[in-house]
């Protein structure tokens, strides 16, 4: 495309010409740069260094570096340092061989700080997008009118868009602080976006014809303060939201268990929460067994505590059964005390074999960290694995009883039991097989609740009333009731939580379950039917 | 009109019989006057005398069994078991605690008007409920309405709508479990985790003397006298004939016209009563009450005292509570890794082997048709 | 006084010993007992009882068949207030609205029952079930300082004496056999003294022998008191010679003698034969 020719070389020209005017900081590089640091009062000092990080040179930051650390010089006339006992130019990276003693750069505290904060701008322009985060969102609160150039740079070629986001509240800070009451005024305009505390703070100060002069700015910053505060409300809403489902999720997991042998087989078992705790202390022993002898495949030890923790608790479950509820089945109230018995034996045994202090499983590296889902809301990755763990266990659950021949079976033990026997399932090891699958749902239930609570000896008994009441809230037999009651537990948990603190919301939430099985003696679902008579 | 014991159809119905109400008396003047003399006046060298060690820790299994008899009235007659009656306990304790806390004076550590947690939590006056708890009366008083009215209300409720079952066990386990978590709170105003301690005197007389000990094992052993006999008096009247009803068969009672709810609250708030007293006697000799006396486990312990003794049989449950405390004793002094063990074993067995418990040992080793 | 002869008093007020949950006195100056009035209850969806109207006369020995599911238990259940209806009235003479009232209170009223499956307290004696089944006043306290009067005592002897159950007084409920369980129940319906019995399958279990008694008894019982009988046993039914009305998917079929509901072309179809 030839008739193009001409607009590309305009371009080249341009280029080339911005470039040339650069260059009169080139020749200050030399020998007025050194004169200038070396010679300089602070006022020059401070000038030449601003200067200096807005060049974009990459020496720039070395020179600081260097200045920070009171290594530079100047030797013949040139900016050199020592390396080595050599002397290095800064500019070339020759050898000098220096005609007289170097003189060495010393600084003062003010001529310091514009050195750190320079070099906190250079970070800006940095390759790696994790240095220049941190840089913005170090710069953010702390931007001044004099950053202001170096600033509106880094906003133009950056990329990333929280890095983005970064610069350009902070931007709008450094502008607030400039004289111009226009500049002001689109910095006001512009922190309306925002949804921090401290631009909340900052914002309302200028509320105050004191602080700020101008009548259309104060207006301005009355808007952005409401639009502000709208944001973080609604920030702080869905935090809420999001720990109210996490505690939900939680509850959920460490119920559903129960939600099998209470809800559908009607065991009352109170050592469900050692079953949890023994699930807990399985992926204890799994992430040592991974310290001493795979270390490298540290990280991924959860891939395996969880089916080691099924397994385990399930095999406690059928021992269980076997020995003990199998010979209390329609008596109630001799399980639960039963029950109790094996929980305490359960919690000794836990204690003579890894000790009655809690013991430490940690979150593998994968888990910490979270994603920002607004400014001020992170959602931690902790959190968020346990909500899918908890999704992944409900699916499992769901799937075990309605899509297999074991869940068959155990519905139709459990609505007929002699007619189910008359047709050919075997009662008693579909009892123990069921009980073994809730107790070992409980066992991932306690994987999770190690990723995130204490484990030691006595965590169960914290659990058990929690998952009781999620059960019986839901409605006994329904997978479904338990979900909704596990989730709105939380929510309301949580909600409540921050009004009036967690205990007392702890005692709300249980008076009102107490009051709500007075209204609905059979849980949230259930089916209503002819009643039985007696 | 004919007098009832003529009747050719009317069942002779006693309280106790000979053999019941002599061991009753024996009992009574044992461990009203005998041990507690033998406390008081026997020189500590001789053979006979009892311990202040030995004598406390009789004092505090006998406000144990008085808790077991009230757990037995509601559980082994109408059916009806708790998981909370340390709540009820542990309110009496509170109750007598504060008293206890008030007549310290200005004895404390901070030698101040207010009890020590107070003092050490900034407060500067009473907290309206505190209000005449340095007057004996106004103790008794609170000792018998507070739980009594819990019992009452919550029962009211939970009878009215027909929650029975492990579903009232349940619930119950979360209310003592709510107070627990409340009364760990500082600004509840009850002491937090510590509770209350450090007593000094009871009605202006030092709570150390031996007087004193023997005086409040005496009383326990009274109050475990009456509740017996008053439970013996509803179980084997009219009253303790519906209350079984209505284990067996609520709905029956309700179309012959009975309305269970009344019974049951009746049985259930009395029960709530007796367990205070004994709480409130147990405070003052153990010298301490905390909210660890809430805990779910600490009530579903008594359930264990009820059963090994033999539910239903008032007595069973004295005897109950008194062996497994008096094993706690012995374990936790000479095994106490073993306590656990053990005491898990006796739940499971008791439940899967021995449901009548050591009165049905009793009767089957010697055959007495007795109930 | 004998159970046996006590004359019907019309609007007789309180009992007389008076209880707290009597709403109101039962006025049967219409001659008729018990009404219900377009009674319907659903159970999701399943109508056990659709649009049922029902009258029963006073001192009247009424039975009602129907095939499994006609909604007779469930017509029980209203009446007793048990299972509240959806829609529809059901009166006890001319003011008491049952289903405003507790089930202890529409016994109080005079209503009793005895269930399918006899439930009799069976770790009580047979003596002990008649008496707390015995007419008294059932508030707690009463029941804490109560002690058995001649006339009551006289009254259970008699109960004892019509069930034949005199040389059981004694023994445990537990222990009787399946018809004398039935006889123990109805025995307590006599003890409590109702206007009226419902009584759901009473000869099931029974000999032939104790059919027989029950269906004399119950034809000396009708005239005092109104009787409701549901029952599956056709000779049974067929001896009480009483009004029959048949229910089918809840609502009244036909109504009337046994050989007339017989003849009925529409209970042949659905019930008799198909």
């Amino acid at each position: 495309m030839p008739h193009r020719q001409p607009v590309r070389s305009l371009a080249w020209w341009i280029a080339l010409w911005i470039l040339c005017t650069c260059s009169p900081l080139r020749a200050e590089w030399d020998a007025g740069l050194a004169a200038t640091l070396a010679n300089g009062d602070s006022e020059a000092r401070i000038a030449a260094i601003r200067q200096l990080v807005t060049s974009g040179d990459p020496k720039v930051a070395v020179l600081l570096k260097a200045l920070a650390e009171d290594g530079l010089a100047v030797a013949d006339g040139r900016l050199a340092r020592p390396i080595d006992g050599q002397w290095i130019d800064l500019e070339s990276g020759a050898t000098l061989t220096p005609t007289g003693t170097p003189e060495s750069l010393s600084i003062n505290n003010r001529v310091r700080r514009e050195v750190q904060s320079g070099l906190a701008l250079l970070r800006l322009f940095d390759a790696d997008p994790k240095v220049r985060l941190e840089a913005a969102s170090s710069l953010q609160s702390r931007a001044t009118p004099e950053m202001i150039p170096a600033l509106e740079k880094a906003l133009g070629q950056e990329q990333d868009a929280t890095i983005h986001d970064h610069l350009f509240l902070g931007l709008a800070l450094a502008r607030l602080s400039s004289k111009d009451a226009g500049q002001r005024l689109a910095a006001v305009k512009a922190l309306g976006e925002s949804a921090s505390t401290t631009v909340r703070v900052t914002l309302s100060r200028l509320l105050e014809p004191a602080a700020e002069p101008d009548e259309t700015v104060r207006r301005e910053a009355r808007d952005s303060l409401k639009r502000i505060e709208r944001r973080l409300a609604l920030g702080e809403a869905a935090g809420a939201l999001f720990s109210g489902i996490s505690l939900g999720s939680i509850l959920l997991l460490t119920a559903l268990g129960l939600a099998i042998t209470y809800g559908v087989m009607g065991i009352l078992n109170m050592a469900h929460g050692e079953l949890l705790m023994i699930g807990a202390y399985s992926t204890y022993a799994v992430q040592m067994l991974f310290r001493n002898h795979l270390p490298n495949l540290l990280e991924g030890y959860l891939f395996v505590a969880i089916p080691v923790a099924f397994v385990v608790t399930a095999l406690v479950g059928m021992l269980m059964e076997r020995t003990v509820i199998r010979w209390l089945y329609g008596r109630p109230l001799e399980t639960l005390l039963a029950t109790w018995g094996i929980s305490l034996m359960l919690i000794q045994a836990v204690r003579l074999l890894f000790g009655a202090q809690n013991v430490e499983v940690a979150n593998p590296g994968w888990m910490s960290g979270g994603v920002a889902l607004m400014p001020g809301v992170v959602l931690p990755w902790n959190r968020i694995i346990i909500t899918l763990l908890a999704l992944l266990v409900l699916g499992l659950t769901w799937g075990m009883l309605n899509r297999t021949r074991l869940g068959l079976f155990v519905r139709a033990v459990t609505q007929n039991r002699a007619m189910a026997g008359c047709v050919g399932v075997p009662t008693g090891l579909i009892d123990t097989l069921a009980f073994g699958l809730g107790a070992g749902i409980a066992g991932l239930g306690g994987v999770a609740i190690s990723q995130i609570a204490n484990v030691g000896p006595d965590m169960g008994q914290g659990y058990i009333v929690d998952s009781f009441l999620v059960v019986v809230l839901g409605g006994v037999g329904q997978l479904a009731g338990a979900v909704w009651a596990a989730m709105g537990l939380g929510i309301a948990g949580k909600l409540l939580e921050g009004w009036v603190g967690a205990v007392i919301a702890k005692i709300l939430m249980l008076v009102f379950i107490i009051v709500f099985i007075q209204k609905r003696p059979q849980g949230l679902f259930v089916l209503k039917g002819r009643q039985m008579e007696g | 009109m004919s007098t009832p014991t003529t009747h050719p159809l009317a069942p002779r119905r006693v309280l106790f019989g000979r053999l019941g109400w002599s061991a009753l008396i024996l009992f009574a003047l044992l461990f009203v006057v005998v041990i507690p003399a033998l406390h008081l006046l026997v020189p500590t060298n001789h053979p006979l005398y009892i311990s202040s060690y030995l004598i406390t820790l009789g004092g505090k299994i006998l406000c144990y069994a008085i808790l077991a008899v009230a757990l037995d009235l509601i559980w082994g007659f109408a059916g009806i078991l708790s998981l909370g009656h340390g709540l009820f306990f542990a309110l009496g304790g509170y109750a007598f605690g504060m008293y206890l806390m008030r007549s310290i004076g200005r004895d404390g550590v901070y030698h101040a008007d207010l009890p020590d947690f107070m003092v050490f939590l900034n407060w500067k006056e009473l907290p309206w409920y505190w209000i005449g708890s340095d007057h004996f009366l106004v103790a008794l008083l609170w000792i018998l309405l507070v739980p009594a009215l819990l019992a009452f209300v919550f029962g009211f409720f939970a009878f009215r709508s027909r929650i029975k079952g492990v579903y009232f066990s349940i619930i119950t386990q979360a209310l003592t479990y709510a107070f627990m978590l409340l009364f760990f709170r500082n600004e509840t105003g009850f002491g937090g985790n510590n509770g209350f301690t450090d007593f000094k005197r009871i009605l202006g007389l030092s709570i150390t003397t031996p007087e004193m000990r023997a005086t409040l094992f005496a009383l326990s052993a009274a109050a475990l006298t009456g509740a017996l006999l008053l439970c013996r008096h509803l179980i084997a009247g009219k009253f303790g004939r519906i209350l079984t009803a209505i284990r067996d068969a609520e709905s029956r009672v309700m179309f012959i016209g009975y309305q269970p709810l009344w019974y049951k609250l009746t049985a259930w708030t009395l029960s709530a009563l007796m367990a205070a007293i004994a709480g409130a006697l147990y405070v003052p000799q153990v010298g301490i009450i905390n909210p660890g006396e809430m805990s779910p486990a600490n009530s579903i312990e008594i359930a264990i005292w009820v059963a090994v003794g033999g539910r239903g049989t008032l007595v069973g449950p004295i005897l109950g509570a008194a062996a497994v405390n008096l094993a706690k004793s012995w374990f936790t002094f000479s095994f106490p890794e073993y306590w656990l063990f053990f005491l898990g074993v006796l739940f499971i067995a008791v439940t899967l082997w021995f449901p009548g418990g050591i009165v049905s040992l009793w009767s089957r080793l010697f055959g007495g048709a007795r109930r | 006084m004998s159970l046996m002869d006590e004359p019907i008093v019309e609007n007789p007020g309180f009992p007389s010993l008076g209880h707290p949950l009597v709403p109101g006195a039962l006025d049967i100056s219409h001659k008729v007992i018990l009404y219900l009035d377009q009674v319907s209850v659903s159970f999701d969806g399943f109508k056990a009882l659709n649009d049922l109207n029902l009258a029963i006369d006073v001192g009247e020995l009424r039975c009602i068949i129907g095939p499994n599911g006609a909604g007779k238990t469930t017509m029980m259940d209203v009446i007793t207030g048990k299972t509240r209806p959806d829609s529809g009235t059901v009166f006890f003479g001319q003011t008491l609205d049952l289903t405003r009232m507790s089930e202890p209170a529409i016994v109080a009223a005079g209503i009793g029952r005895k269930f399918q499956k006899p439930t009799v307290f069976e770790h009580h004696t047979v003596f002990e079930n008649l008496e707390l089944a015995a007419k008294c006043d059932r508030r707690v306290r009463f029941s804490l300082r109560s002690r058995l009067d001649g006339e009551t005592l006289d009254q259970i002897d008699e109960a004892l004496r019509i069930v034949r159950l005199t040389p059981h007084a004694h023994v445990e409920a537990g222990l009787l056999s399946h018809g004398q369980k039935q006889w123990l129940e109805i025995g307590m319906l006599l003890v409590q003294d109702p206007k009226l019995l419902l009584l759901d399958e009473p000869v099931a279990g029974m000999t032939d022998e104790e059919t027989e008694h029950t269906a004399e008894l119950f034809l000396s019982l009708a005239g005092r008191r109104s009787l409701v009988v549901v029952e599956h046993d056709m000779a049974f039914v067929a001896k009480l010679a009483s009004r029959v009305t048949v229910l089918h998917e809840g609502s009244v079929l036909a109504e009337g003698r046994m050989e007339e509901v017989r003849e009925h072309p529409r209970v042949i179809e659905v019930y008799l034969g198909r």
